[in-house]
Parts: C-alpha cells; sequence; structure tokens
C-alpha cells in the first residue's frame, strides 16, 4: 500500500513539475468549454433571403413586411429579375430566394390559392433548412392571416360563408423550454472534454516512461503489475472528478444549466466513464513505442468517438450500422447521461442501461491494459 | 558450484534476424569484481537484459544467486541491483525524490541502508533537490548507483556505467566500486573502454555476441604470446601507412601517439627502425611493449 501511493505521489509530483502539463489540464478545458458552448449553437439566425417580388401588390408587400420583422433572416435584396437573383445565390450572397409569381393576389383571390416558390441554397445544410423550415412557418400563417381577411370579402360577393378551418399546432419543448442550445450543449461538451483529456493525457504516460527508458529501471523492481497500472490510473481519475466539479461549476455560474437530477449519479457515472477511458489510454500506451503514436492512436479515437458521440448529431438520425458504433463509445454514454440527468432530471434506474454497458466497456478496455503491460515486461 | 553468484549457460538471443548473443557460458563468483568487456553492440546489454529478467533467452538459462532468470524472476529482482547503460531514472523528480521512491518501490528506506550509499551520496547531497536531469554526467551516474543500491542487493548489474562520462569521475567511480566489493557485494560491469579492463578481477571479452575469452585482466595480457613494438615517428599517418606495408608486421594499430607492430618472432626493434629511416621517418623510436587488453582483443577478433 505504501508502494502504491509513492507511485500515485510520484505521478502528481511530476504533473505539477511539468510546466505544460498543469495548463493544459486546467484552463484549456475550461476555455475549450466556455468557447465551444457559445460557439456549437445549432440556433439558426441571420440567414441571407432574397425575394424576387414579381407581383408587387399589397399582399407580397405585407409578407415580406411580415418576414422583415422576424430576426432570423436578412433580406438582402427585393429582386425583380430571376437573373437577378440567380447571381445573388451562385455568388454565395443569399442563402434562400424567395419567389413571389405575378398575380400572386390576383390568383389569390380568384382561385383562393397561390404559389409561392422557395429556392434554397443546400450548400450550407443547416442555414438552408432550418431557414426553409422557419419561412415556411411565417408563410403559413401570413395565409391563415390573408384567409381570415379575406373570408369577410367573399362572404359579400355571395358566396358560401364557409367557415375558414383553422388548425394550429402548438410545440411544447419539454425539459428545455425555450430551447436554449446552450442547455443541452454544456452538459455533452463537459463529459467530452473530461473524457479526451484523461484519455490523451494516460496514453502519453506509460510510453513516456518508455521513452526516457525509465520503465527499464520500474520492471526490475519487485514492483506489481495491478500496482504500476492503479498507480498510473487513479491520479489521472482524481483529475477527470476535479475537472468534472469544476466544469459543473462553471456551467452553473456563467451558463445557469439546469441540474434537475442526483449530482451523485453524474459522478458515480463519471468514475465509471473515467475508468474505462483510462483503461483506454493505457492500452494505447502500452502498444505504442512513441509519444508520437500514442498520440496519434488516441486523436483517431477520439474524432470518431465525438463526431458518433450524439453531442452535434443525435443517434438516432444516424444509420442504423453507425447507431450500433456508438455502443462501444464511452462519449456516447457520457453526454447521454449527463443530458438526461442535468436537463431531465433522470434517476439511477433510467440512465442504468450505460452504467451497465460503461461498466463493461471498463473492463474490458483495463483487461487490454494489464495484459498488453505484461506483454512488455 | 554454491560460490558462483552468477552462472551462465549456454545463452543464445536473437531478435529476428540479428544475433545477439549465441552460446554465451561464463560463471562469476560471489563477490567478484567482473567485467565484460566489448565493443558496442557486442551483445553485452542483451546479456545484462537476460541476467536481470528482462528478457527471456531464446536457449539456454541463467541462474543469479540460486535463482533462475525467467522462473523465479520476482524473487530474483529483489536481490538484484540494475543500472542501464542509458540513464534511466526520472528526469524530472529531484535527486532525493528520485532515491526515495526507488527505496520505498523495495519496501526500504534510505535511512535504512544508508551506509551502502553513504560515500557516494555525500557528493551528491548539496543537489539534493536538484532536478536529475539538470545534473552532469558524472553525478547522474553516481545518483543511478545509488538507487540501485538503496535496497541492499546482493548483485549489482552495471551496464556501461562509465561511458559518456570524463575521466576524473570514470576514475572516482572505480573506487566507489571496489568499496563497493568489500562489502561483499558480486558486481558484473560492462564498458567498451578497454583501458577498464584492469580494475577488474576477472573480465570476459565479448564480441559479436560470443565470449572470446575469460581471465584475470594480467593472465590475458600475459597471454599475449606475439612480438610486439610500439613504433613512434615525426609523421604518424605516413607511419601507419609505411608500416601495415611491411610483410613481416602482421597488424598496426595507432595507440596514442604510438603504433602498436605485432611481427614475427625473429624481428628486432632496430631492424624495424632501419627500414623506417630508408623509407624518410625522422626521429623514430622503436621499442618493445607489453600487450595491453585491446592489443589482445584485436588479436582475437
Amino acid at each position: 500500500m505504501v508502494r502504491l501511493y509513492y507511485i500515485i505521489r510520484k505521478e502528481f509530483i511530476q504533473i505539477r513539475r511539468n510546466k505544460a502539463m498543469l495548463p493544459i489540464m486546467t484552463i484549456l478545458p475550461i476555455v475549450q468549454l466556455i468557447l465551444l458552448s457559445y460557439a456549437a449553437d445549432n440556433e439558426v439566425k441571420n440567414v441571407n433571403l432574397d425575394i424576387l417580388d414579381q407581383d408587387r401588390s399589397v399582399y407580397s408587400k405585407q409578407l415580406i413586411e411580415k418576414i422583415r420583422i422576424s430576426d432570423r433572416f436578412n433580406i438582402i435584396e427585393i429582386s425583380s429579375s430571376m437573373h437577378q437573383a440567380d447571381k445573388l445565390m451562385q455568388d454565395g450572397e443569399v442563402d434562400i430566394i424567395l419567389a413571389i409569381p405575378p398575380q400572386f393576389e390576383v390568383d389569390f383571390h380568384k382561385n383562393k390559392a397561390g404559389d409561392l416558390q422557395l429556392l434554397v441554397n443546400a450548400i450550407n445544410g443547416q442555414q438552408a433548412t432550418v431557414g426553409a423550415s422557419y419561412l415556411s412557418a411565417i408563410i403559413q400563417s401570413f395565409n391563415q392571416e390573408i384567409r381570415a381577411d379575406a373570408a369577410p370579402s367573399l362572404a359579400m360577393t355571395g358566396s358560401m360563408p364557409e367557415p375558414m378551418p383553422r388548425i394550429s399546432t402548438e410545440y411544447a419543448y419539454w425539459y428545455n423550454p425555450d430551447l436554449n442550445y446552450k442547455y443541452f450543449m454544456v452538459p455533452g461538451i463537459l463529459g467530452e472534454l473530461v473524457t479526451i483529456l484523461v484519455m490523451l493525457l494516460t496514453a502519453m504516460n506509460i510510453v513516456r516512461e518508455r521513452e526516457i527508458g525509465t520503465i527499464e529501471q520500474i520492471n526490475v523492481t519487485p514492483i506489481k503489475k495491478w500496482q504500476f497500472i492503479l498507480g498510473k490510473m487513479i491520479p489521472f481519475l482524481i483529475l477527470g472528478m476535479v475537472l468534472m466539479v469544476i466544469g459543473l461549476t462553471l456551467g452553473k455560474l456563467i451558463f445557469d444549466v439546469p441540474m434537475r437530477g442526483n449530482l451523485a449519479i453524474v459522478f458515480a457515472y463519471c468514475f465509471v466513464n473515467l475508468t474505462a477511458v483510462l483503461g483506454l489510454g493505457l492500452f494505447i500506451s502500452n502498444l505504442s513505442d512513441t509519444q508520437q503514436q500514442a498520440m496519434f492512436t488516441t486523436f483517431f479515437f477520439v474524432i470518431i468517438f465525438i463526431l458518433m458521440s450524439g453531442l452535434f448529431t443525435p443517434i438516432e438520425s444516424m444509420p442504423e450500422w453507425a447507431q450500433y458504433f456508438t455502443i462501444p463509445n464511452p462519449i456516447a454514454h457520457f453526454v447521454s447521461v449527463m443530458r438526461a440527468v442535468l436537463l431531465k432530471g433522470s434517476g439511477f434506474a433510467d440512465v442504468a442501461y450505460h452504467f451497465q454497458v460503461t461498466a463493461i466497456l471498463a473492463v474490458v478496455f483495463n483487461t487490454l491494459a494489464i495484459w498488453s503491460y505484461s506483454k512488455v515486461s | 558450484m554454491v560460490n558462483n553468484a552468477i552462472e551462465i549457460n549456454n545463452i543464445s538471443k536473437s531478435y529476428g534476424d540479428v544475433t545477439a548473443v549465441t552460446g554465451v557460458n561464463l560463471n562469476i563468483a560471489k563477490g567478484e569484481l567482473f567485467g565484460l568487456i566489448g565493443p558496442d553492440g557486442g551483445g553485452k546489454t542483451t546479456l545484462f537484459q537476460i541476467l536481470t529478467s528482462l528478457l527471456i533467452p531464446d536457449t539456454g538459462h541463467a541462474i543469479v544467486e540460486g535463482l533462475d532468470t525467467v522462473k523465479d524472476f520476482r524473487k530474483l529482482r529483489k536481490i538484484i541491483g540494475y543500472m542501464p547503460g542509458r540513464f534511466s531514472l526520472y528526469p524530472d523528480l529531484s535527486v532525493h525524490e528520485n532515491l526515495e521512491f526507488f527505496a520505498t518501490i523495495f519496501n526500504t528506506t534510505i535511512e535504512k541502508n544508508y551506509h551502502l550509499i553513504e560515500d557516494i551520496y555525500v557528493q551528491l547531497e548539496p543537489f539534493k533537490s536538484r532536478r536529475a536531469d539538470k545534473l552532469s554526467g558524472g553525478m547522474k551516474q553516481k545518483l543511478a548507483l545509488c538507487c540501485a543500491l538503496i535496497h541492499q542487493p546482493v548483485v549489482l548489474f552495471l551496464d556501461e556505467p562509465t561511458t559518456g562520462v570524463d575521466a576524473v569521475s570514470r576514475e572516482e567511480f572505480w573506487v566507489m566500486l571496489k568499496r563497493l566489493k568489500q562489502k561483499g557485494i558480486t558486481i558484473l560491469v560492462s564498458t567498451p573502454y578497454m583501458d577498464e579492463a584492469s580494475q577488474c578481477e576477472r573480465i570476459a571479452l565479448i564480441q559479436d555476441g560470443r565470449i572470446l575469452q575469460v581471465n584475470t585482466p594480467t593472465a590475458v595480457t600475459s597471454g599475449f604470446d606475439k612480438t610486439l613494438f610500439a613504433v613512434r615517428s615525426d609523421d604518424s599517418y605516413k607511419l601507419l601507412l609505411d608500416l601495415r606495408t611491411l610483410p613481416f608486421a602482421k597488424r598496426t594499430e595507432p595507440f596514442g601517439e604510438y603504433m602498436h607492430v605485432t611481427t614475427e618472432p625473429d624481428v628486432t626493434a632496430e631492424y624495424i627502425a632501419q627500414i623506417l629511416n630508408s623509407r624518410g621517418h625522422k626521429s623514430i623510436e622503436v621499442k618493445p611493449t607489453s600487450a595491453t587488453v585491446e592489443d589482445v582483443f584485436l588479436d582475437l577478433m
């Protein structure tokens, strides 16, 4: 036990003495958390719009006014020809062209219908699709207004006074009623950051001992395999947990992220998750000969883990085969648990699945780590 | 049998196509200061790694203090001290922290075994809190020796401890080793410097993974039965070239300011001087000389 304590103490002395390591472990994740949470905002604002108004009627002016009021659109140009509008899209100046055909108002009165055309630049996918749906919503509501306005006048002309069907859908966003993207992103990003940092630091650790040759000296001592591995794991586990505390505190202070669930579940899960990630990091470290190799191998995993974690794109919208790949992805589970517990207030039973899978991952990764260490000694 | 601290029986080890050691047999007595002498790449480090249980030999086996290096490696690691050829302590820990760390790993304390390292550690004491990577080469070696000694090993393995260390520190290092030997520790030390061979009680000459000869340094040099001259003139390079053209000179090697020439038995110093004179050399000096370990080594190669 004394031996293990000294190995851990030695690790902490080394961390403290490494001038680059301390800022990397404390300041960088905090900067990332703040930066990413502000930047990774899925809300679409400032969609650039060109309106090709070929009608120039009262209705078309009303519609344009209605769009102008919305703060999501920048009306770049009211074009008069398709050619001009086309060129703006070609140049990337506008994301969407709304074409109002000639005779729009007349057709509406005559046929009780009018056709509008939306031309969407799909290069910038998010901006285009979300922007288009916002625009459709505005047009829908405009549609209902003019129908309501038109109804009395139609009645006066002697037509059947049909009651206008007014069906409206109201959305209620549960667990995040204001659709505040920061609430959504901060817990996920925090889970992701803690995982990556711990994985990278562990992956670089044993291989560093190999690079500077200290592993040879260690291997001729009576240190047992489990003591050595545990001596490496515990310091980084502690660091990860501390980072989690700092991250949650900042999330509360800066972003006022709701914490509806039991924080003990978050920390318990963090513990299990870090154990798994540490095992993977040590495994990579044991297989590498240089820190460079270890770093690139870790990057390979980290990038896949992040992109397939459900942090930015929902797992449910991935193809089925890809969804299976998220099962052994510790970040995916971390993101899910963080969001479920913090935003939804999920209890242990609700996230038990993630606990189980991560625990299995922890056993597998750590077995690999111990097995691969015995190969080198 | 019991008197042998180390017994190496027919050990071979190769890495892929490269053979590191072949059929090595060697016995080292308890309390002996034994030198493994040979050039870089001769297989010294591989042999050390096998003896310290870091490598498993392809064939043969080695016994250190009655313990098999493969089967009893756990017990073995408690009683041996190993100083790898490359500096292998934590560069970012201080002198004292390194020593304390290695003491704790062996379940002991610096105080308990201070008597063993005292002579060496007093020199390190002023730099106690300096980081290990900020030490000079000689100081690093002293620290590494302290760390290898702190658990009171019975057998000490030192792989090229004097490589990259200045001449004065090297001399000091050998004095320390002799003191340790007096405390009853068996020491196996390797070095590429032939002039250090005479510091050992017995030496083994190793080359290309084979042991060429095992004996005391004096027996090794006195066993050299060929005629050897030390030759000097004002133009060393021309001298070397000229000597190498002489039909009776079997081998000429530069050796400090002299050339060592191994010749046929009946050649005399005067005869060599005469020939060199005729080739235009000035201030010629030719004298018979006794062989050094290096001469023997080069002759055996």
